[in-house]
């Protein structure tokens, strides 16, 4: 029998005018081919690869705020930033830290994200221009860590590289669920975890579908965690696929308004000082001054350090690195040293170069010179677990000191943006003459 | 002169249909001869012998079938030369032409009416847009008050062919009136002749695209369905089954003003499926299939959250029908033909039913379930088979539009009885259906995006799999639906990761499917592309833990893949039979290839067989010769974007198949996919592309330039421009001054583009995007580099597009991400050389406001880019 369409076969003509069959509804099969399944799917990954090399050419190069080469007005831009990097020999110009990072396994890779982190410098002084330069935001309290998605599983670890989390996310290739691109391809995001609502809290994106932000400023990889985040559903509550909510931490600019929102807006986490960022700053690893935490006792409840009871102990405490040659010496690059043992002492007590060592401070043995910090007398109060890999830098032995005696208030950081924004002004006239 | 040739056509015209090869072939020359060195008097001889009634019946049906394939052609390219041809004939030449045409419709002989009446509607198709034949319609109205009923039902079957090839706006309302008038009387139940009656239904069909005014009238509409409804009771199976069609069409063309009749459609149809003819009852289930359709899209747009709104309101007749609906649909399943589950053509009342029944289901949800569930628990455990299968059927056929709540209880009680009747059923109907309903489960009730309470758990899939293994060595269309079960069992695993129940099972499953293939009988019932498909669906589902066993069948696949290269000589058809096995094993490579690709564990072991893999696709490529299969290409493409930079040393043996597939205008969609592999060369090789890229940019040049290519390809090839440029960089500039002024006037085409239908619109829309993504690929190639000054000259080109498409108003989101993308790419490439001419633009600034509040996240991304990259060139 001949086979009639399902859909309205026109009425018969004579055969020299066939009639348009439209393709009858499949009976009792799958609807879709799986040849089109196949054709569709290059095309759609063909559209998406397309959009990340587009996103990257974009990302990527000396393109944004740095001055151009053909501009003679780039010296009335904001100055470019100081590649801090360059000078204390790190290289990162590691142009796809996925790629990188792909590479290795275990502990170098526990190693390599250790060295990944960046880590602010603790604000002694405000700096200049802190409205027209910096950005500001409240810093939750709770753990900093690394989060990295790729082929399908989400790893967040602690600044020495340990593994808080594996877990399922909504972040790109997060989890087995809607794997896109290239499944190895990482997201690299700067998080706080705050254990209270179980939520990450993004605090700077290094890595976004694998390609690298490290050569974008602060202010486009705000921009980017904002857009990029809400394209995946990771700000969603948990569900099955998805273990943790991501959250952004609110950014302002550091005018007035922007340091009132932070220091005395109100959060959904619990704060724990306020984190400053300069816009025009590279990611870099490592301890920067171009990123920047303050803290008081009203926004953090951890403004000076306790001992391990939790006690606000009487005399101030620093954690110093042991070095071969005897010295103790801070976290910083190069590092700086406060005081050294002998050797006879460090046979005697068993102690290690390398070995993490807590001191107590008197505060009448400590002198400031040109900012820097020295101390006459170290005490030995005792010898840190493995857990801390890092000893204390400069500049936080320097704000705990402050601390407990002439700390930097909200009231010095209002004035120094006030007087920051007259600044502003006056510039602006003279632009307008 | 013209008496003797017009009696050597006539000779010619017959031995071209003669028995013998040699005499036809000398004959088709002939004619071919004649008609290049003298068209008109070959096109007028042509008529003389259709309107000569002195001539035999063959060489005039000849005569007409020739006049009319020289006025139309498939191909859009073919077809415009046609029209013009004609009308650049001598005008007295034409006009003898139609003249001899409208004689013709008076002829005694039937065949030489019928195919004069295609012909003359094909004139019409050319002639009335432009304003000509003008008195074509009036004369043809006349003959209707003939006598003869030849000379009428000739003259209504024309009426009806025009109304098909001429569109509706080009004929005025006032002679749409008198057609339909005349084509309305002849339907009456008092038009004697039956003939007559039939030509007229027939013509209605056709007409009804132009009756848009008669129906919004309430009396010329009451009429026109009066009568159709009338002609559905005719004595005669024909006019009843043509009044049935005109209903469908009309249901599908005038939803929206039935509402007054459906009690009496629903009377008429339903006695017709109970009742009449086979042909009369497919039409009259068809009715409710279309009614169907249109509801489904109706609510569709309802809930779609971007209109949450439809122009045309629901008025849910299948909803109101349903209780008198379902039984009638439920009843059809029972007269299933023996067999039919082996004939591809097979199309019975049973299978319009059940179709019909599925789609009733999508239309009202959960209100069909209680019932259609009565039927199939009364007789899911009949002896007589065709009770059980049309059961399972029913049930089968509700699982796609009701909840998963509501189906998730039935389902449970139902699974282990279907898995026992897919083994144990002695009646392979019943097998068949039983297989493609637990398809039908796994696709609608298993998966991670399911709310309820798993149907499919850890604990029966190990038994669901055991059945469905076994029921593959079934005979073949029992086979086919099992893998198309199993298919669907996997996919709702895709997301399980190494929690997926299948996991431990998985080197089971591919060694079943792989036998499965190898069967001799998997020719039949399309069974091995069936176990080919479904193996891909698992390969797609497999883990971290599985991957080692999809690593293995690399080597298995690939050793088929090579044997299907050692077969000597083949027929036409063994070669056809081969190509399609190339494509089913090319095709498991590519997903193969895709799934390895991406995962870190396998990635490099899965590179170590590229240099095979690739070695074979150029076999495959080899073996075709003229055009390049697509499944190979599509692999290609997933295997260069895993091999990245190393894919260069393929490229010398590779490129003339690249080259190959840019050129095979006839099967456009390996012109489509050779493109997009294009693209994924760019990427994996950036740099290293350049010594292809003169052969690569000619062609793609040539493509665009050609009418013959089809259009769909385009906005491909202006994409893939962009990404040679983003691979290329500066050195894209020796194309520039062939690229540029291709995509300047597509831009200004598509800026201006008046979109007729929504069609047109998106691919308007394509288009733009194709050229934006160009434009973006280049500018962002040229960044950094002092050769950007060469892109300066173009600039105010770009911006008077972005501009023109701001305020045309018609752009969809991607349209709009990508050109707020391209202002960003202008200022971030040529820096503060675009900063005047952003600001003289007139609308960036506006457009950017737009995109920066839009609510798409990725138009708003787009935005923000181009916001900080605009503030730097303006400002610098």
């Amino acid at each position: 029998k001949a086979p009639l369409t399902r859909r309205r076969p026109p009425p018969s003509k004579s055969a020299m005018a066939p009639p348009q069959h439209d393709p009858r509804r499949p009976y009792k099969r799958p609807a879709i081919s799986d040849q089109q399944r196949r054709r569709d799917s290059a095309l759609q990954t063909q559209s998406a690869r397309r959009a990340d090399a587009q996103a990257r050419a974009r990302s990527l190069a000396n393109s944004l705020l740095s001055p151009q080469p053909s501009s003679p007005a780039a010296a009335d831009q904001p100055p470019p930033s100081p590649d801090a990097r360059g000078e204390r020999g790190h290289d990162p110009t590691v142009a796809d830290v996925a790629s990188a990072a792909a590479k290795l396994r275990g502990p170098d890779q526990r190693r390599w994200f250790a060295r990944q982190i960046m880590l602010p410098e603790w604000m002694v002084d405000a700096p200049p221009h802190l409205a027209r330069d910096w950005h500001v935001s409240a810093r939750p309290a709770g753990k900093r860590c690394m989060v990295v998605s790729s082929n399908g599983i989400t790893i967040s670890r602690l600044r020495n590289g340990t593994i808080l989390h594996r877990f399922p996310s909504a972040l790109p290739n997060g989890s087995k669920k809607g794997l896109s691109g290239p499944a190895s391809s990482y997201s690299i995001l700067d998080c706080i975890f705050h254990e209270p609502d179980e939520t990450y809290y993004i605090v700077d994106m290094i890595c976004w579908r694998g390609y690298s932000l490290y050569d974008c400023t602060a202010e486009f990889r705000f921009f980017w965690v904002n857009s990029k985040l809400t394209e995946t559903s990771a700000g969603d509550p948990p569900s099955t696929y998805h273990r943790y909510r991501f959250s952004v931490v609110p950014m302002y600019e550091s005018t007035l308004e922007g340091l009132q929102a932070a220091y005395s807006g109100s959060t959904p986490y619990v704060k724990d000082g306020l984190l400053f960022y300069n816009k025009h700053a590279h990611f870099q690893a490592g301890i920067t001054p171009l990123t920047l935490v303050w803290k008081d006792n009203t926004c953090s409840q951890y403004l000076i350090d306790t001992d391990s009871e939790g006690q606000v102990p009487t005399e101030q405490h620093v954690v110093l690195e042991l070095q071969e040659d005897g010295k103790l010496v801070t976290s910083d690059d190069p590092p700086i040293a406060f005081g050294s043992l002998d050797n006879e002492f460090i046979q005697k007590s068993n102690l290690r170069p390398g070995n993490l060592l807590r001191f107590s401070v008197r505060d009448e043995s400590v002198k400031l010179v040109d900012g820097k910090m020295e101390i006459g007398q170290l005490q030995l109060a005792g010898k840190l677990n493995r857990s801390r890999t890092f000893a204390d830098s400069h500049s936080k032995v320097l704000f705990q000191y402050a601390a407990r005696h002439a700390p930097l208030r909200i009231e010095d950081l209002v004035a120094a943006v006030q007087s920051n924004s007259m600044e502003i002004e006056s510039t602006d006239v003279e632009m307008q003459g | 002169y013209t008496a003797n040739m017009s009696l050597d056509v006539t000779q010619i015209l017959l031995s071209a249909q003669s028995a013998d090869g040699s005499i036809r072939k000398h004959a088709e020359e002939s004619l071919k001869q004649f008609q290049e060195q003298n068209l008109p008097g070959f096109l007028l001889s042509l008529s003389s012998e259709l309107a000569n009634n002195e001539k035999p019946e063959e060489s005039r049906r000849l005569a007409g079938l020739i006049l009319k394939n020289a006025l139309d052609a498939k191909e859009q390219h073919r077809k415009s030369e046609l029209f013009q041809r004609w009308l650049a004939l001598d005008s007295g030449v034409k006009a003898q032409i139609k003249a001899l045409l409208l004689q013709t419709l008076s002829s005694p002989v039937a065949s030489a009416r019928s195919t004069s009446s295609q012909v003359i509607a094909k004139i019409a198709g050319i002639e009335i847009p432009q304003k000509q034949w003008p008195e074509l319609i009036g004369s043809l109205l006349s003959n209707i008050h003939q006598v003869q009923p030849n000379v009428k039902q000739a003259t209504l079957e024309t009426l009806g062919y025009l109304c098909e090839e001429v569109s509706p706006e080009a004929v005025d309302q006032d002679q749409v009136n008198k057609i339909l008038t005349a084509v309305v009387q002849g339907m009456n139940a008092s038009e004697g002749n039956s003939e007559v009656r039939l030509a007229a239904t027939r013509a209605l069909y056709n007409a009804l695209g132009f009756a848009q005014v008669n129906f919004s009238n309430d009396m010329e509409r009451d009429y026109i369905m009066r009568v159709v409804c009338e002609a559905t009771q005719s004595p005669e199976v024909k006019i009843r089954q043509a009044a049935f069609e005109c209903l469908v069409a009309i249901s599908s063309t005038y939803y929206d003003k039935l509402a007054t009749y459906m009690q009496d459609i629903f009377n008429i149809t339903a006695k017709a499926v109970r009742g009449d003819e086979e042909s009369v009852a497919l039409q009259a289930i068809e009715f409710w299939s279309s009614i169907c359709d249109e509801e489904i899209d109706i609510l569709d747009e309802y809930s779609s959250e971007f209109t949450a709104d439809s122009d045309v309101p629901c008025y849910y007749f299948i909803k109101q029908a349903l209780p008198a609906l379902v039984p009638m649909l439920l009843e059809t399943l029972l007269k299933q033909e023996e067999d039919q589950d082996l004939d591809e053509g097979a199309w019975n009342l049973a299978m319009a039913g059940g179709t019909c029944l599925g789609l009733v289901a999508r239309t009202v949800g959960d209100d069909v379930v209680p019932l259609v569930m009565p039927f199939v628990e009364e007789n899911i455990t009949k002896p007589e088979w065709r009770q059980r299968e049309a059961a399972t059927y029913a049930f089968g056929s509700i699982l796609e539009g009701p909840s998963a709540d509501k189906l998730a209880p039935l389902v449970n009680v139902a699974l282990n009885f279907m898995l026992s009747a897919l083994l144990k059923d002695p009646n392979n109907h019943v097998k068949d259906t039983t297989a493609w309903t637990l398809g039908r489960i796994f696709e609608f009730l298993h998966g991670s995006a399911l709310e309820t309470a798993p149907v499919i758990t850890a604990e029966n899939c190990q038994q669901i799999l055991t059945v469905l293994l076994q029921s593959m060595k079934d005979v073949p269309n029992v086979a086919e639906k099992a893998c198309g079960a199993l298919y669907f069992l996997a996919q709702g695993y895709v997301d399980a990761g190494s929690a997926s129940p299948l996991a431990p099972f998985f080197q089971d499953i591919i060694q079943s499917l792989i036998v499965t293939s190898h069967r001799e009988d998997a020719g039949e019932s399309r069974l091995r592309t069936a176990a080919y498909e479904t193996l891909n669906e698992v390969v797609r589902c497999s883990t971290e833990e599985t991957a080692p066993i999809v690593l293995q069948l690399i080597p298995v696949i690939m050793m088929e893949l090579h044997q299907t290269l050692e077969a000597g000589k083949l027929s036409t058809d063994e070669r056809e039979k081969r190509s399609d096995l190339q494509g089913l094993l090319c095709g498991c490579l590519q997903v193969i290839i895709q799934k390895l690709g991406g995962m870190e564990s396998t990635k490099f072991a899965f590179l170590q067989y590229a240099d095979q893999m690739m070695d074979l696709f150029l076999r495959v490529f080899a073996c075709r010769n003229a055009t390049v299969h697509e499944e190979a290409m599509l692999a290609i493409g997933a295997l260069a974007y895993a091999a990245g930079s190393n894919f260069a040393k393929y490229m010398a043996q590779f490129y003339q198949y690249l080259e190959m597939g840019l050129q095979n205008f006839e099967e456009y969609q390996v012109c489509a996919i050779t493109v997009g592999v294009v693209g994924d060369l760019c990427r994996a090789l950036e740099d290293k592309i350049l010594p292809y890229c003169d052969g690569i940019m000619t062609q793609l040049l040539k493509d665009l330039s050609s009418n013959q290519l089809h259009r769909s390809v385009k906005p491909p090839i202006f994409s893939c421009f962009g990404d040679i440029a983003l691979a290329i960089g500066e050195n894209f500039e020796k194309y520039l001054i062939y690229a540029m002024p291709m995509l300047q006037s597509a831009a200004d085409l598509s800026a201006h583009a008046t979109a007729a239908d929504e069609e047109m619109l998106d691919y308007t829309n394509q288009l733009r995007n194709g050229i934006l993504e160009a434009y973006s690929g280049i500018l962002q190639g040229f960044k950094g580099s002092p050769k950007m000054q060469l892109l300066m000259p173009y600039a105010p080109h770009i911006l008077q597009f972005l501009d023109a498409l701001h305020n045309g108003k018609d752009m969809d989101d991607s349209v709009m991400k990508t050109a707020i993308g391209v202002l960003g790419d202008l200022a971030d490439t040529l820096g503060v050389h675009a900063g005047p001419l952003i600001n003289q633009s007139t609308s960036s600034k506006e457009f950017l406001d737009e995109c920066l509040s839009s609510d798409d996240p990725l138009v708003k991304e787009s935005a923000d880019w181009a916001r900080i990259a605009i503030t730097r060139a303006v400002s610098g």
